[in-house]
């Protein structure tokens, strides 16, 4: 089998593992006062300064979550109903078109439900946001944006946006700034401090750790009101007994993820380049997507003309090949992707997509198996596509 | 052979997957999407189109452990079968979607997908036999058989399907189901019409054709007797909802005899002006053996569940020519004649054809 929906989740480390295995063995509530709670509280704590540490923030800047949704939705919420709490005015929530529908979602929810306004900032035909305009956007409508969430590196089509420049031009304006960053820690450089954002949100498993923990980096003067009420954990931002062994090993994974990741980086690289080589000589219709340059190392995504991506999907699969349609699936029902649509893309070539990422565990052999099965499907996928005369 | 199991989320489709898993096939499940907007569709357990019985059909596929899919053909089943079913209803005929969609869709759209992407049948779970001679025959489950809405398929389409249930009865499809741990085992029947979510074709048809009053016509004086608020609304055969203003001279019940979209007209008239001799039909489609030169004996069947009368029955190009050995009533333009012949080993489908009168 070759695995290679790597963005979607990718194994966890095997050190990631041990030390879930090893704390999971140990009783321990870490809001307890006793002996057991001490030590929880020293391996949450412990992990949080790592965590901290590894991504440029401070200890007290890491909320732990239970994963990137649950990130997304307390950064656009909480921050949104913080400054529209502080201020009655500021209710413009400022995104772009390309974002992953934890953050798309919510915005769109504040929209129909909170009263919000929202500014949809466009992409160019890269999938690469502007910082003009969202310069544009703030000087128009500065006085009344909440917040501004733009993700640093698309899930979908894998280009990296510049967030340092964004996040400079929201400063300018005093409005906060969230990214998404859960494709980019471990792939591509990341730093909380330096890169100026008030909010970030990383998780687990798309990094070697495991599935249903993350956090949520925020700055200490960014008010956020919390989804989730209860005990008062996190800074009493996230209420909720702490997942000692998730933590621990997401902290674990977060910290091997960016220590290595220049040369993984480079490795992950090289290997996909070999993939985009390869599949562009198999099939030399195909539309590669996203930025050249400017992308996740590890990210392959391309239409094929005259194909369904789900009919693709279905005969790799039969052949042992895991990928994705990237797209947004409702009811199982594949949608055209929203992020290529808003890069241009008609719907037939946004239909007709299929992304493979790479990770940690990725070999040549991959794409051997890729290379070997794919001209076969391209061809049945076309036939399948093809408009037949009606009975 | 690579065989895709159409699966409704229903414990028919799920147990005929897995009877072609246990055959040996490579099987892979495909739920088909329906509905543009699922909400709007029958909820529950009663139909066969809602997020419900996508989850339904995906957690039997898992069970069987073969890979499962969700295909959207939504577009095609409103073009195919909804607007169809509102036109026909519209032109004064009664149309039987579910045998559309097995002509439209499952065996034609799903079917040329597969071939197209390499499979070789689909299998699904209908209530009917078809064996190596390549014959369709009604299921050993009288009351559940489904040849009917299956006499539409081309031979074409029949050498490329497979129905693993026609020697069950439902009441043994359910224990197997319960035996090989499908969750579905217990799940209602669905019935009805899967997308008019409340089961009031009248007011689905209301909704989309508007109210056009009319007259309702006596056949036997040519009175008016009643006014309707849509002659789509009736078929022919109906007695009740009729609303009449006076009744009939001699107190007996009346009958919707015909329906006339040109004028807008509902006749109405005794039970035995419904009797029909001769049914004549369109689009024959022939598949029990060579198409006949002249006249052959059978059983035919005037719609889906109905009586199963003697007939003379005889294709000629596009038309087919059935006389009935004895009168029946409330045959309805729009419905097919399946001609079946007797036959021990389950009777036998040998074509069908739309009635036009």
């Amino acid at each position: 089998m070759a695995y290679l929906d790597h963005a979607a989740t990718t194994p966890m480390l095997d050190e990631a593992l041990e030390a879930y295995v090893a704390t999971a063995r140990e009783v321990g509530n870490a809001s307890s006062l006793h002996a057991s709670g001490r030590r929880a509280r020293r391996r949450v704590e412990e992990s949080r300064e790592r965590v901290a540490a590894a991504l440029g923030a401070r200890p007290s800047e890491v909320i732990f979550t239970g994963g990137g949704t649950e990130s997304d939705n307390l950064a656009v919420k909480g921050i949104f109903w913080a400054c529209r709490a502080a201020d009655a005015g500021r209710r413009r929530v400022i995104s772009s078109a390309v974002e992953h529908h934890a953050v798309l979602d919510a915005v769109e929810w504040l929209d129909r439900h909170e009263g919000a306004e929202v500014g949809w900032l466009p992409v160019d035909g890269a999938g690469r946001l502007h910082p003009d305009a969202l310069r544009a956007e703030l000087a128009e409508h500065g006085d009344r944006a909440a917040l501004v969430t733009a993700m640093w590196a698309n899930n979908e089509v894998g280009t990296v946006q510049r967030i340092g420049e964004l996040a400079a031009v929201a400063a300018e304006y005093g409005v906060p700034f969230h990214t998404d960053a859960i494709q980019a820690v471990g792939q591509v450089p990341v730093d909380f401090a330096a890169s100026g954002v008030a909010a970030l949100t990383v998780t687990g498993h798309k990094l070697g750790g495991p599935v249903g923990v993350g956090a949520l980096l925020l700055g200490r003067d960014v008010p956020a009101v919390p989804l989730l009420h209860g005990g008062g954990q996190e800074r009493d931002v996230r209420s909720g007994t702490l997942d000692a062994a998730g933590i621990v090993a997401f902290a674990v994974a977060v910290e091997a993820a960016v220590k290595g990741q220049q040369e993984y980086a480079a490795g992950l690289a090289a290997l996909r380049d070999d993939l985009v080589g390869r599949v562009r000589q198999a099939v030399p219709e195909v539309v590669f997507n996203g930025d050249p340059t400017d992308r996740l190392p590890g990210n392959a995504h391309f239409s094929f003309p005259g194909c369904e991506g789900d009919a693709l999907l279905l005969l790799l699969d039969a052949q042992g090949i895991a990928c994705s349609t990237g797209s947004a699936c409702s009811a199982g029902v594949a949608q055209p992707s929203h992020v290529l649509l808003a890069m241009g893309a008609d719907d037939d070539r946004a239909r007709s997509s299929l992304r493979f990422s790479l990770g940690h565990t990725s070999t040549t052999e991959d794409i051997d198996a890729l290379i070997a099965a794919l001209p076969g499907a391209v061809e049945r996928a076309r036939r399948a596509a093809a408009p037949r005369t009606p009975r | 052979m690579r065989v895709l199991a159409a699966m409704s989320g229903g414990v028919d489709s799920a147990v005929a997957a897995a009877r072609a898993v246990q055959a040996g096939h490579d099987v892979t499940g495909v739920h088909l999407a329906l509905a543009r907007n699922p909400q709007t569709y029958r909820t529950g357990a009663r139909g066969c189109c809602t997020l419900e019985d996508s989850r339904d059909a995906r957690r039997a596929a898992d069970v069987l452990g073969i890979p499962f899919y969700v295909w959207d053909m939504a577009d095609r089943f409103h073009a195919d079968v909804v607007d169809d079913f509102v036109a026909e209803y519209a032109a004064g005929r009664t149309p039987n979607p579910c045998l559309r969609c097995n002509e439209k869709i499952k065996f034609a759209a799903v079917l040329d997908r597969a071939v197209a992407l390499g499979f070789d049948a689909v299998v699904t779970g209908h209530h009917a036999r078809l064996g190596p001679d390549g014959l369709l025959r009604r299921s050993v489950d009288a009351a559940k058989d489904q040849s009917y809405v299956l006499a539409v398929l081309t031979r074409e389409q029949l050498d490329r399907s497979i129905f693993p249930l026609g020697d069950s009865t439902k009441a043994q499809v359910r224990q197997e189901a319960a035996e090989r741990g499908l969750a579905v085992a217990d799940k209602p029947d669905s019935h009805d019409i899967c997308f008019i979510a409340d089961g009031d074709t009248r007011g689905f048809l209301a909704g989309r054709l508007g109210e056009t009053p009319g007259d309702v016509v006596d056949a036997t004086t040519g009175a008016v007797v009643g006014q309707h608020a849509g002659a789509y609304a009736y078929t022919v055969g109906q007695r009740r909802g009729l609303h009449l203003d006076r009744p009939a001279p001699d107190g007996r019940p009346r009958y919707v005899l015909s329906i006339t979209p040109k004028t807008n007209t509902v006749t109405v008239g005794p039970a035995e002006a419904l009797e029909v001799s001769t049914v004549r039909a369109t689009r024959p489609v022939w598949t029990g053996g060579p198409r006949p030169d002249g006249p052959i004996e059978c059983e035919v069947q005037l719609r889906a569940h109905g009586v199963v009368v003697p007939a003379a029955v005889t294709v000629a190009g596009d038309t087919l020519h059935a006389d009935l050995r004895h009168p029946v009533r409330g045959v309805a333009a729009g419905q097919a004649i399946v001609a079946y012949r007797p036959d021990p080993a389950g009777d036998i489908v040998l074509g069908s054809a739309t009635i036009t009168d």
